[in-house]
């Protein structure tokens, strides 16, 4: 059983005690301890269950790479399944519950799964479960669905809150073992601006660890002067708990820092995004131990060699009394002789190889350890719990030469450079086949947009695993670093370590060798997806012989460590299936992010009320005060209608439409985009976006004017006033501003940029705001300032002036057909202007209106809308606004395509209105049915409704839509059927319900 | 061919399954092919399956540069759906999700097909009226679609948010058939029911040049070799200006990477695939718990399949904005393929200037739930010389402007 010896534990602090509860138990643990340490130490090496089979599951690893212990840390709204328990720090009153398992960890049902799994191999779910077809959706999957998953979903909104940060620096190092402190330093020293994150929450790596000596000194001691060296530099950011997440184009790079990932943040974020500008990058990552594969290597107690050390010498807990090492390299003796020099008993050492020289060999066999060269282990035997090993050949075919009582195993097969982050943007990778491991190829860097690299590995993470290698890598990989930045090399010189030399590994893919497919069952490749070799065997076998075939066959590397243990044993299964070599095989693409990071971090601090910005037009609150029911139209928010006490949203939107046909209205239209166009082509490059002709407006006069795609589709109209005799102002819809500005940006810049034309957009400058209805000249009369008579300011004329003392743009123009002022004034002002229109009208019967009904109104005149009667599919002509077309221009955006046959054809769907024989209102969006069925066995349309509104000024339904060759059937009664199938039958009528000959807007 | 079954796997169960043989073969390509299909993800493989299986054209091979699948067909969030706009859209998809229902079935492999519903959220006035518009034109396309209310929305996926500060859910298109596939499976069971019909599905072989005599196609050069044939289809995707650049013609296309992601897995909290498109994103849960998210495509050209990270950020704010549980989840694994825009958004299944050579492409976003439906007229296409799915989705529509424009509904059309 594991346990927390009495001595010992460098990271954790034995006076400091923390209790938390796990699965409902109150629980203890110390100041420094991660959860799983603190579950270790408490003898609960039981920690969570597989995947697929719901095998009984201990910790394996030391660090985030962990595949088994994923625990529900939290509550309520704080509550995050799959949280890693080593990579979880532990806190006063953490929560922990562990996962996939009914009705309890300990008994659990799906384990069934395990009894049945040789029913269950890599991809049965695609031979099986066809019949009867329905029982796909109701049966199987349901209980596919229930059985997988892995923690339990959150119910709550967060309750915490991240942020972003953004920063531009010359170079980031990753990762503070000795290889990262070393490049940092190096390039500090040299007057580079540098940033070192590290992942964990304490620096140095595992140099301490392991034991290792760096000039002289334990390595504790060199990091320390180190950290604090840089922490003195004002050049250098450090930055602890901060993970690199991914590399990306451009020397982009993404950092994920747990700030405060605990309840008691008081206010900090929990977690920080980096968003990373470098000119450089250096990954110092590290390297990560493989598993071996032995049968039944998946049982609780079996655990990394590295891990085991770890958990020893950080915190003081071992995983058990008796621990048998079987290793296919030197490494792992560190372990074996930590762990005896800890006072616990090592019944043996299992070395695949043959024969065994090293150094750290022979200072075991001087400690006494008993060595059993050329062995491997057979089987694994226990449950729930390490009781032994089976031992064998390891040339052999698993025969039992000798059994051995533990309650333990560590196993090393290796390790492998973290390469993630250096591939992620398209850095390549070799095969070492000495070390066995693929690592990055310096030649062939993720490269910039100079076509250089701006990836350089260090230490470890390149390849070169002894702490003496790694170190002089570092400065190697510090040099390449300057030299590309042009800079000299400061005075501090690289460090050297100490380190005792190492033999060769012996690459084992299988342990015994000649393992027969009931030990090959047995061998777990992917712990968490529960993929075995004979797994990856049985893919190869069934031609998913290429390696991202194999992956998503068996699911292998697709688990929560997206396969940091088990891809490179599982590709050296897949190729000598194939019988390849390893790099033949290649290996599958690393995406980010290196290890998953929450999606609150993504989305940052823009959630709810700060999602997206919300535009407030000057006389927002007041709308606000009087019960506006708000509609979102793009960013901005604009009045629907305006609720009075006990009044319905249809009858406030009819009380609004009738006072503004018999008295005066008030709208706040300052969300329509004002685009500013000056110089001297502004004329002409203004006929080039409208299909009319602007260059022959005159100075104080406004145009109605329509902008097409080159598509010739109509995308956006509105008012463009001549201001002077090189300044336009175009007005766009409330939708369109930003999009026609960048519209118009878009072809001065890529198209015509010789032309003298300068874009503004004043959207935001101006409040603007409608005064309509028969008494709106009366109303703006008792404003005073200037004379807005129909001689003076004719229709369509625009004039500067003050009302009431303010200074003022008066336009007449009018989309709903009454007599009309829409009124610009500068923003700071606009709610003055509208009081002032509210208090001088009460006696008119002055009243604000929404955009309903402004819809309506445009509606009842015959105006279209762009959105309504446009969806990217309508020209201008089947509008019937030909009239807004100039035929003498030689060309404009659009006009090309709009020649093209299927524009030009007599058959196309035309604006026409619509009235249905009972005055009720047309369905929204319905279509007109023809006779029969097409090809397809469609039925037939010949028209649809675009706008369909009650009118209050008519008292019955009005409709505006586009019909087969409409204007010339007028008068004929159409078919449109609901949605159900009811018909709906309506006569073909003009669309101008009101005014037809436009009298009332032009008084 | 060795049928697969729930019998098959227990008896095979008992001998280590070491009776399994290959679902479809490694063959070296022939000196000439009847008919030659470049690109084997689905649109391919279902072209060539639907030859075999409709027309008896069976002389068929389907060259492909990397692994069968490993396009966007491996790459994509696998939303089936047909509650299109457009009639001839509306019928290739309906068409299409029709032929996924008995798929399994079909080709004798799960692929998973499951009809959980689909409904894509109203959030603003403009996107109501689109949805009833869309809900109309389907009720006379034959396609099953409603509009529902708020609260109906909320009873099929409790997770969301449908008061949100900003964009409060108005109601939603549901289409309760559509739903989602498993993506390798159907390009692995379409390749293995080629394969047992004496198809040649011919992996690790790029197209490098085509051949023609006199305006008719003659063959292929690939990197293993120069294959003959009589008629070809080019069937692949993002990098179908390339494969017309050899063939001598140029298409209205785009490429750009689409991205999308998956959180790590977790219980059972979403039974159905909701789109929420003014926010610009999409989530739907998968049978292994993760939970599967799209959004907009990058903003420029490439090929890199791989995009840029502010289009994650993007997409997650909407989607935790949307469904406000995530934000405690992590994202496990991102990731970007290569599609293929049109300027219509709808694709393009058609004869090409060159006599004898076909294409199919253009499906930009959304065409995993077309594979089947564009498998079957596209073959039809090859083999008959007209196919009424087809019909509308030809070549020179761009020339005459008779666009078939889908952005109209939805701004985002997976
Ligand atoms: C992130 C993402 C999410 C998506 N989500 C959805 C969704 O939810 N629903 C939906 O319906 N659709 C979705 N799609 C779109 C869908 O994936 C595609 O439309 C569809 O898979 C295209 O299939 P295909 O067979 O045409 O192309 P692909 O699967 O890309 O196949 C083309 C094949 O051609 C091969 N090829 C290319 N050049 C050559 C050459 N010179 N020689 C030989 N072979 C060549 C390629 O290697 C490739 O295998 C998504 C796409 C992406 C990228």
């Amino acid at each position: 059983m594991s346990i927390r010896l009495n001595s010992g534990g460098r990271r954790i602090d034995r006076d400091r005690v923390l209790r938390y509860r796990f699965n409902g138990r109150d629980m203890a643990g110390f100041a420094g301890d991660t959860l799983a340490s603190a579950l270790l130490g408490a003898g609960q090496t039981l920690m969570g269950r597989s995947f697929k089979y719901h095998r009984p599951r201990g910790v394996v690893a030391s660090g985030p790479e962990e595949p088994n212990a994923l625990m529900g840390v939290g509550e309520g709204a704080r509550f995050e399944p799959n949280q890693r328990a080593p990579a979880t720090p532990l806190h006063e009153g953490l929560v922990a519950v562990s996962q996939n398992h009914w009705p309890s960890l300990e008994r659990d049902v799906g384990a069934v799964n395990t009894a049945l799994a040789r029913f269950l191999p890599a991809g049965f779910y695609y031979k099986t479960f066809t019949w009867p077809r329905a029982f796909w959706k109701h049966v199987y999957e349901p209980f596919i669905r229930r059985s997988a998953g892995l923690g339990r979903p959150p119910e709550e909104a967060d309750a915490d809150r991240y942020e972003h940060f953004n920063i531009r620096t010359d170079v980031v190092v990753i990762g503070g073992g000795i290889a990262g402190l070393t490049a940092a330093r190096l390039a500090a020293e040299a007057g580079l601006e540098v940033l070192l994150i590290e992942q964990d929450t304490i620096w140095g790596g595992r140099a301490p660890v392991d034991g290792v000596e760096i000039d002289g000194n334990p390595a504790q001691a060199w990091v320390d002067d180190t950290v604090a060296a840089l922490a003195a530099m004002p050049n250098v950011r450090l930055r602890l708990g901060t993970m690199a997440a991914g590399i990306y184009d451009h020397g982009y790079l993404l950092a994920y820092e747990r700030v405060a990932d605990r309840p008691d943040s008081s206010g900090a974020p929990r977690h920080r995004l980096w968003r990373v500008r470098a000119r450089r990058i250096v990954t110092a990552t590290g390297a990560i131990e493989r598993p071996l594969s032995f049968a039944c290597n998946d049982v609780p107690g079996v655990m990394l060699a590295g891990a085991v050390r770890d958990y020893l010498v950080d915190y003081g807990v071992s995983p058990g009394d008796r621990t048998v090492i079987v290793t296919n390299n030197d490494d792992a003796y560190r372990t074996a002789i930590a762990l005896h020099r800890a006072g616990l008993s090592v019944p043996a050492i299992v070395d695949a190889r043959p024969e065994i020289a090293g150094a750290l060999p022979e200072e075991a066999r001087q400690l006494g350890l008993t060595i059993l060269p050329g062995t491997g282990i057979a089987k694994v035997k226990g449950g729930r719990q390490v009781t032994g090993v089976a031992l064998c050949q390891q040339g052999g075919d698993g025969a039992v030469t000798q059994e051995i009582a533990c309650d333990a195993v560590a196993m090393s097969g290796g390790w492998s450079p973290v390469v993630h982050l250096w591939s992620h943007c398209g850095g390549k990778l070799i095969w070492d086949a000495e070390q066995a491991h693929f690592r990055p190829d310096p030649d062939r860097a993720p490269t910039g947009a100079d076509g250089r690299g701006f990836v350089v590995t260090a230490g470890a993470a390149s390849g070169a695993l002894r702490a003496d290698a790694a170190l002089s890598d570092a400065a190697a990989a510090a040099d390449r670093v300057l030299t590309a930045l042009d800079q000299t090399a400061g005075d501090a010189s690289p460090p050297r370590a100490d380190v005792p030399s190492e033999a060769p590994l012996a690459p084992v893919w299988m342990m015994p060798q000649r393992a027969g497919a009931d030990l090959r069952a047995k061998m777990w490749l992917d712990f968490q997806n529960d993929v075995k070799v004979s797994d990856v065997r049985l893919a190869a076998q069934e031609g998913f012989t290429s390696v991202e075939h194999a992956k998503r066959y068996t699911t292998l590397g697709m688990a929560t460590d997206q396969g940091k243990l088990s891809n490179i044993n599982g590709l050296a299964v897949l190729a000598d299936a194939r019988g390849d070599a390893i790099p033949q095989v290649g290996t599958t693409t690393f995406r980010p992010p290196y290890v998953p990071i929450s999606m609150g971090s993504i989305a940052g601090e823009a959630r709810g009320d700060l999602f997206q910005p919300i535009r407030r037009t000057p006389l927002h609150d007041w709308h606000e005060g009087q019960g506006a029911r708000w509609e979102p139209v793009g960013q901005w928010r604009r009045p629907y209608t305006y609720l009075r006490e006990g009044e319905g949203v249809k009858d406030a939107v009819n009380r609004e439409i009738l006072n503004t046909r018999s008295n005066v209205g008030l709208l706040d239209a300052s969300t329509l985009g004002k685009i500013v166009v000056k110089g001297p082509d502004a004329g002409r490059f203004l006929d080039m976006l409208y299909t009319n002709m602007m260059s022959t407006l005159k100075v104080g006069r406004c145009r109605y004017g329509l902008m097409c795609s080159e598509n010739g589709f109509l995308m956006d109209d509105g008012v463009v006033a001549r201001l002077s005799e090189d300044t336009f102002l175009c007005h766009t819809t409330t939708g369109g501003a930003d999009r026609i500005h960048a519209h118009m940006e878009e072809w001065l810049q890529t198209e015509w940029w010789t032309w003298k034309v300068w874009i503004a957009n004043l959207t935001e400058h101006y409040a603007q705001i409608a005064v309509v209805g028969p008494k709106a000249r009366t109303l703006l009369e008792r404003l005073g300032g200037m004379d807005l008579s129909r001689d003076a300011l004719p229709f369509m004329g625009w004039a500067d002036g003050t009302l009431g003392g303010l200074p003022v743009r008066v336009y007449r123009i009018s989309f709903s057909g009454e007599l009309s002022y829409e009124i610009a004034v500068p923003a700071g002002q606009g709610r003055a202007l509208w009081d002032r229109l509210l208090s001088e009208g009460a006696d008119l019967g002055v009243m604000p209106y929404g955009t309903e009904a402004l819809h309506v109104m445009r509606a009842e005149k015959g105006f279209i809308m762009i959105g309504d009667e446009t969806d990217g599919t309508v020209i201008p002509q089947d509008l019937g606004l030909d009239w807004a077309i100039s035929k003498k221009k030689d060309d404009y955006l659009g006009k090309r395509a709009q020649a093209r046959p299927h524009m030009t054809d007599p058959d196309r769907w035309t604006l026409v209105g619509l009235e249905t024989e009972s005055g009720a209102v047309l369905p929204e969006g319905a279509y007109a049915v023809a006779e029969g069925t097409n090809a397809n066995g469609q039925r037939r349309t010949q028209g649809r409704v675009t706008s369909t509104y009650y009118s209050p000024t008519l008292d019955r339904g009005i409709a505006m839509g586009l019909v087969w060759r409409g204007p010339e059937r007028l008068g004929e009664v159409l078919t449109f059927p609901k949605v159900d199938g009811t018909p709906v039958r309506a006569r073909i009528v003009s669309p101008v319900f009101y005014d037809p000959k436009g009298e009332k807007q032009d008084v | 061919m060795q049928r697969y079954s729930a019998f098959a796997v227990a008896r095979e169960a008992l001998r280590h399954h070491r009776g399994w043989g290959r679902a479809w073969g490694a063959p070296e390509p022939k000196a000439h092919y009847d008919t030659v299909i470049v690109g084997a993800g689905g649109h391919g493989l279902a072209t060539a399956y639907w030859l075999g299986k409709r027309f008896g054209i069976r002389d068929v091979a389907v060259i492909e540069k990397g692994w069968l699948g490993g396009g966007n067909t491996g790459r994509n969030t696998t939303i089936i759906r047909s509650n299109y706009l457009q009639d001839p859209s509306a019928a290739i998809y309906e068409k299409s999700r029709a032929l996924y229902e008995t798929m399994s079935q079909d080709i004798n492999y799960n692929v998973m097909f499951s009809p959980r519903g689909v409904m894509m959220l109203a959030q603003t006035e403009h996107e109501v009226r689109g949805y009833r518009r869309t809900a109309q034109a389907n009720a006379l396309q034959g396609v099953e679609t409603q509009f529902i209310s708020p609260r109906r929305v909320k009873e099929l996926c409790p997770i969301l948010n449908i008061d949100g500060p900003r964009y409060p859910v108005l109601g939603a298109l549901w289409q309760p058939r559509g739903g989602t596939a498993r993506h390798d499976a159907v390009a692995w069971g379409y390749a293995r029911a080629c394969s047992d019909m004496g198809m040649d599905v011919i992996q690790q072989c790029e197209v490098t040049a085509v051949r023609s005599e006199a305006g008719q196609v003659t063959g292929i050069e690939t990197t293993r070799g120069t294959i003959g044939c009589g008629r070809l289809g080019i069937v692949v995707a993002g990098h179908s200006g390339v494969l017309a650049d050899m063939a001598g013609f140029r298409l209205p296309i785009e490429s750009v990477a689409l991205q999308a992601l998956v959180s790590e897995p977790i219980k059972p909290c979403m039974d159905v695939v909701v789109m929420a498109n003014t926010v610009h994103g999409y989530m739907s849960q998968s049978d292994k718990g993760e939970m599967v998210i799209g959004g907009g495509a990058d903003g420029y050209n490439n090929y890199t399949q791989r995009g840029s990270f502010h289009h994650i950020e993007e997409t997650v704010r909407a989607l935790v904005e949307t469904f406000p549980m995530i934000s405690r989840l992590k994202m496990l694994r991102q990731w970007g393929g290569i599609v293929d825009m049109t300027g219509d958004r709808s694709p393009i299944i058609s004869r090409t200037p060159l006599g004898g050579c076909y294409i199919n492409c253009g499906w930009g976003t959304g065409g995993f739930k077309a594979i089947p439906g564009s498998g079957w007229a596209m073959a039809e296409l090859m083999a008959k010389g007209a196919s009424p799915l087809a019909e509308a989705f030809t070549l020179d529509r761009f020339r005459q402007g008779r666009f078939i424009d889908e952005s109209v509904a939805a701004g985002v059309a997976h």
